[in-house]
């Protein structure tokens, strides 16, 4: 049964390949000159120019946008994913504390407002939630970007499934104790919680991170740009240039893909176990 | 399969103990056996989450629904009162017609590639010990990549210019020309699309394919000798659920999550490109400035995906039980 058979490692290649290859080329293209690429298409090996590009998307106002620089829209989707996810496993944390730990009416009810959530996708609403930010005053802000989308029970109910799995044991011992609900939430379930907490972050955190559609409405003001809406700017200056910045263009991708595909990658296995824990 | 028939009734049963249940305090299935009794401390704990969910979930639908029935002064002198006309302009337009039917194509090819490529790979991923790692790290990495930057990354790849994907297909005679050419766009969207979906069925798969118990392999190696025979027999259907699961997944993500690469790959010129539906939603309201037809695209769209997501609960509820 442990022989090697070289028609699966094939396929495991190519099918790596695949998703690999165009990775590798953007980070490789990213390193040569705009006329360069222009002249000789994609590349595959590692240019000179890389101190020269990722200097100028990084600090030069004005590189496409006009006001902002890359590393505005760094800090901003920096902001954007550490705070959805922090944000998130506070607000679901302490609600499916509420609905495992607590006897008290309305309690079902409540448990079918917070679930219906998981039913609807903020696109489908978009357009009201837009006139919903604006009549708050909440446009072009953190706050903006970052509460609306904590709209959504899938971190609820992932702790939700993961008290259930707590043994009511700990919950006797500690009223035994004397402890009351904080103390009992601080000090016991918290601490208990560390590695979901962690893999439920390292999920929040990309999705905080790679978020479009809602930074594209809410965000006129550029100092509030992130890295996904430079993507959109940078497509808007290129029409109509002769020779288009590609190389900033690939830098400014690297940029807003490497934080998130490092933080894949070193923490796979807490990473699987978020995703295929928290989706269900 | 067997009780069909009595399913009506239990389900009957089941509505009235939920509305029961709704305002009692004595739940039928409370999810601890001991609790903390007071009035008080869980609204404490709820208030937060109910708040954002009141605030930027329900206003919105609520509104979604309400401006559906109005026609918005394009000036912005008050909205009149319109009824279904909203919907019945939205759905008895061709252009929304067209525009639904390439939704669901889209769905259909894309769902089925990345799934099947999905599957392939973690099969194949789950037989190798060699390498086994390398693999799983390389084929996760692309997950973590957003699709606006997917989206971006593809453009160069079918860029008129630089794309070596155009100079492929040059080769083989045909002149690619994205974003330009209907089919030719339709192509490099569901591409990228697929490329971008991949990984995450890969997981899903793989960690199913490892869940299976290590006698249940032995049992089946020694009863079925040639491969393909273990993988129908007795593979597939220990993934059935975790399939079906990443079915409503996939048709989610088609229909929602690759607005951004249709953004970058049709950058709002949508005069012979194709769009999703929720593209259109976007295009018609902000772009567009009508706001009740946009709206009530929006909530029929809500109706498909509610329809779908509730189809998936009442199979992850089964597969509970069996699980």
């Amino acid at each position: 049964m442990q022989r090697i058979k070289p028609f699966d490692h094939l396929i495991l290649i190519l099918g790596a390949l695949f998703l690999i290859a165009p990775v590798v080329m953007a980070i490789m293209s990213s390193t040569q000159n705009a006329i360069d690429i222009h002249t000789n298409g994609l590349y595959i090996t590692p240019g000179s120019n890389a101190v020269a590009t990722y200097g100028k998307v990084l600090t030069h106002k004005g590189g496409f946008t006009g006001d902002v620089t890359g590393l505005r829209m760094l800090m901003n989707s920096m902001i954007m994913g550490i705070g959805f996810a922090v944000g998130k496993i506070v607000l679901s944390m302490m609600a499916a504390y509420a609905l495992v730990y607590f006897r008290f009416r309305f309690a079902t009810l409540l448990f079918w407002m917070i679930f219906t959530t998981l039913l609807l996708p903020l696109e489908v609403r978009i357009m009201p939630s837009y006139q919903v930010m604006s009549t708050l005053g909440l446009l072009n802000s953190y706050t903006g970007l970052i509460v609306p989308l904590l709209a959504s029970a899938t971190g609820t109910f992932f702790f939700r499934q993961f008290f259930r799995s707590v043994p009511d044991e700990m919950l006797e011992a500690a009223r035994i104790d004397g402890a009351g609900p904080f103390k009992f939430f601080i000090d016991i379930l918290v601490p208990l919680s560390r590695t979901m907490m962690a893999a439920i972050f390292i999920i929040m955190f990309i999705y905080g991170w790679n978020q479009y559609l809602w930074p594209l409405l809410m965000t006129t003001d550029e100092s509030f740009y992130t890295l996904m809406r430079g993507i959109k700017s940078i497509l808007q200056v290129w029409i109509g240039s002769q020779i288009p910045d590609y190389n900033e263009a690939f830098a400014l991708a690297v940029l807003a893909m490497v934080p998130p595909v490092a933080v894949v990658v070193i923490f796979q296995r807490m990473f699987i176990k978020g995703l295929t824990e928290s989706d269900k | 399969m067997t009780d069909t028939t009595i399913r009506p009734v239990a389900a009957d049963r089941a509505l009235l103990s939920r509305l029961r249940a709704w305002y009692s305090a004595e739940t039928p299935n409370p999810a601890k056996r001991v609790q903390f009794n007071r009035p008080f401390t869980p609204w404490l704990f709820l208030l937060p989450q109910l708040a954002v969910v009141v605030i930027f979930f329900y206003w919105p639908s609520v509104q979604a629904v309400t401006s559906s029935f109005y026609i918005e002064d394009p000036f912005g002198f008050g909205a009149t009162f319109v009824g279904m006309e909203n919907y019945t302009d939205a759905v008895s337009s061709s252009q929304y017609a067209g525009t639904a039917f390439f939704t669901a194509f889209f769905c259909v090819v894309v769902t089925a590639l990345s799934l099947g490529i999905g599957l392939l790979l973690a099969v194949k991923a789950d037989k190798v010990i060699r390498g086994a790692a390398t693999y799983k790290t390389l084929l996760i990495s692309v997950y973590a990549i957003a699709p606006p930057v997917a989206g971006l990354i593809g453009m160069m790849f079918f860029d008129m210019h630089i794309g070596p994907l155009t100079d492929i297909a040059a080769f083989f005679g045909h002149d690619l020309r994205v974003g330009i050419d209907y089919w030719d766009t339709v192509f490099a969207v569901t591409i990228i699309s697929v490329w971008k979906q991949i990984p995450y069925n890969f997981i899903f798969f793989l960690s199913g394919l490892q869940s299976v118990p290590v006698s249940v392999r032995e049992a089946a190696l020694i009863d079925a000798k040639s491969g393909w025979r273990r993988f129908m027999d007795v593979t597939l259907p220990l993934l059935a659920p975790t399939a079906f699961f990443l079915l409503v997944i996939n048709i989610t993500y088609a229909m929602f999550d690759t607005f951004p690469i249709f953004d970058v790959v049709v950058k709002d010129k949508p005069a012979n490109n194709p769009i999703t539906l929720v593209y259109k939603v976007y295009l018609d309201g902000f772009k567009g400035n009508d706001i009740g037809g946009s709206s009530a695209q929006s909530v029929i769209l809500m109706v498909v995906v509610a329809a779908l997501t509730v189809l998936q609960f009442r199979f992850l509820e089964r597969r509970v039980h069996y699980g």
